[in-house]
């Protein structure tokens, strides 16, 4: 059987994480297609078409795809459902939102956020905040499942040259309407698809000092900006900056924690990073548990010297 | 209107929960439980909701083993109105929630039921959105701010590049995000008063809901160790490890 797998995107790109759901796909085994819903989409579905790996997209156009709702998503999602072993999309707020909808609709459970594919009813994935891995076998006809994209190596995103079908969209639910979205502006990479981040705590004092301290650092290394939830609480930077079990999981390759204490539920969203360096003034902070490289001092001194020798 | 807040009873977030020896799960015996505290944030912004005359009644929900009365009992102390439990001791996934969640909105017929976006036990993030699913509901997930008029709610959500404002026609699902509000403390004579509320106490068999459980867990194993790694003496010493031993710069 082949297995569906739902692309974030803007009309134009995808989104990060698509390509990881790919590599969830491949592991589970099967021909795979990729779902783009949107309006005036054409140019997500040509990305999509490049994937390696990808057999078919399917393109559902119509003005009620175009804020990814869930009442118009679901509906289009459980129609062709029937063709398909596996239902998987990215475990970002997208696809968090569509695809607990999709499982009730067709009585099935959802598999969430899984990190491994042991067999294509088995899978590995995390629970009370990373602090316990669960193997769970699903008993379900059709497997429905978010995918962590830090446990899965993206497949390229070019390369591919799949076959692209324009399926018939179904009625808009009208039941919500998008009224504004303010995404934050910025040059820099996205916090979930980079790899390098430098992340700041309360330690960082108030948010003109995060910026003053961290910016130049993140220009210097071409880094995202993170935060700890107390930065976020403390008001410093705006809420998708937070990493955390309940922000965004990261796993870069390099990770620097600047000020950041080390809380479970940071941990939980940045530890699988394959380098990470802790600056804190506190030799004793749980940060420098997990910390390959740990520097103990004044991060208004080790920060500003650190990004003027590199 | 009335308002249906599902609470969950869970490991209290400050435990380090550790994994039994025999990989069956996590350690729950003789563990500090609280209310999940997403569902801290459901119960408050359903209060908050009351105080502005929008709603006239909150009952908090639970499900689970008989000591989930005494986390119906936290939320009828920070002013929840009555409660219920549906009492089992089965494992019940989230699924099975959403069904039995579903019956009692049909008996009780609230206009919005307002769910924490995750349990920190499971970490699903399921119940709301399938709860959307069954009752063919609108659904506004992960609010930080949530604003009730005439038959409509305008909800700010958080998403992955920063906010979304939508418009959803009640009856509906909100699902409650960490910066939603600060839950308030139950104050001691408003727990005594809380013992006086109402409690009813139903089964899955009286809702005439099949909790039976779709996902088997296998084993629950302890994640990968992290070795610690070392200190480095200054930025010196910093910048070479990231160079010549881990190579990341």
């Amino acid at each position: 059987m082949a297995i569906l797998v739902l692309a974030e995107h803007d009309n134009q790109q995808l989104k990060p994480g698509v390509t990881n759901a790919v590599a969830a796909a491949q592991k589970i085994g099967g021909e795979i297609h990729l779902l783009v819903a949107g309006s005036a989409c054409s140019g997500a579905a040509s990305a999509a078409a490049q994937v390696a790996g990808v057999a078919k997209i399917l393109v559902a156009d119509a003005p009620h795809y175009a804020g990814g709702s869930p009442e118009n998503l679901a509906p289009l999602l459980v129609g062709i459902a029937k063709n398909y072993s596996h239902l998987l999309a990215s475990a970002s707020a997208y696809g968090k939102n569509v695809m607990p909808r999709v499982a009730a609709l067709l009585d099935v459970a959802q598999i969430s956020e899984i990190i491994s594919v042991e067999s294509p009813d088995t899978f590995v994935r995390p629970i009370y905040a990373g602090n316990a891995f669960a193997t769970v076998q699903s008993t379900d006809a059709i497997k429905v499942i978010t995918v962590r994209a830090t446990g899965f190596d993206a497949v390229a995103a070019t390369g591919g040259a799949a076959a692209i079908e324009n399926i018939a969209v179904a009625a808009d639910s009208g039941q919500s309407k998008i009224l504004k979205q303010e995404l934050t502006k910025s040059d820099r990479p996205e916090l979930v698809a980079a790899k390098r981040i430098v992340s700041g705590g309360r330690g960082m004092g108030d948010g003109d000092k995060y910026r003053q301290v961290l910016e130049p650092l993140a220009d210097k290394l071409g880094a995202a900006l993170g935060a700890s939830r107390a930065a976020v609480d403390a008001g410093f930077v705006p809420n998708d900056y937070q990493v955390g079990q309940t922000g965004k999981i990261v796993a870069p390759e390099l990770y620097i924690a600047v000020g950041i204490s080390g809380a479970i539920q940071h941990l939980a969203g940045m530890k699988d990073s394959k380098v990470i360096v802790a600056i804190n003034k506190d030799p004793e902070a749980p940060i420098f548990q997990v910390a390959d490289y740990g520097l103990v001092g004044d991060l208004f001194t080790l920060v500003p010297e650190l990004t003027a020798a590199l | 209107m009335k308002i249906l807040v599902p609470v969950k009873r869970v490991v209290d977030y400050n435990v380090k929960v550790r994994v039994k020896a025999d990989q069956s799960g996590v350690e729950l015996t003789n563990i500090k439980m609280s209310m999940n505290p997403f569902d801290e944030i459901s119960i408050e912004e359903a209060i908050k909701l009351r105080e502005a005359g929008v709603a006239t009644e909150i009952i908090a929900v639970s499900i689970g083993v008989t000591q989930c009365q005494e986390t119906l009992r936290t939320a009828l102390a920070m002013g929840a109105d009555r409660a219920i439990l549906v009492e089992t001791v089965a494992d019940v996934q989230p699924l099975a929630v959403a069904k039995l969640l579903k019956a009692i909105c049909e008996k009780e017929s609230p206009q919005l039921v307002i769910l924490g976006k995750q349990a920190i036990d499971d970490d699903s993030n399921q119940t709301g959105q399938m709860l959307a699913a069954l009752l063919d509901w609108p659904q506004a997930t992960f609010a930080s701010k949530v604003t009730v008029t005439s038959g409509m709610a305008e909800v700010m959500r958080e998403i992955d590049g920063g906010m979304e404002t939508i418009e959803i026609k009640l009856p509906a699902i909100i699902t409650t995000d960490l910066r939603l509000n600060t839950p308030r403390y139950a104050t001691l004579p408003n727990i005594m008063k809380a013992k006086k509320k109402p409690l009813d106490v139903m089964t899955p068999e009286t809702l005439g809901v099949d909790v039976t459980p779709r996902l088997k867990t296998l084993k629950v194993v302890e994640p990968p160790k992290r070795k610690g790694g070392v200190i480095v003496t200054d930025v010196a010493a910093l910048i070479d490890k990231l160079k010549n031993e881990a190579k990341v710069i």
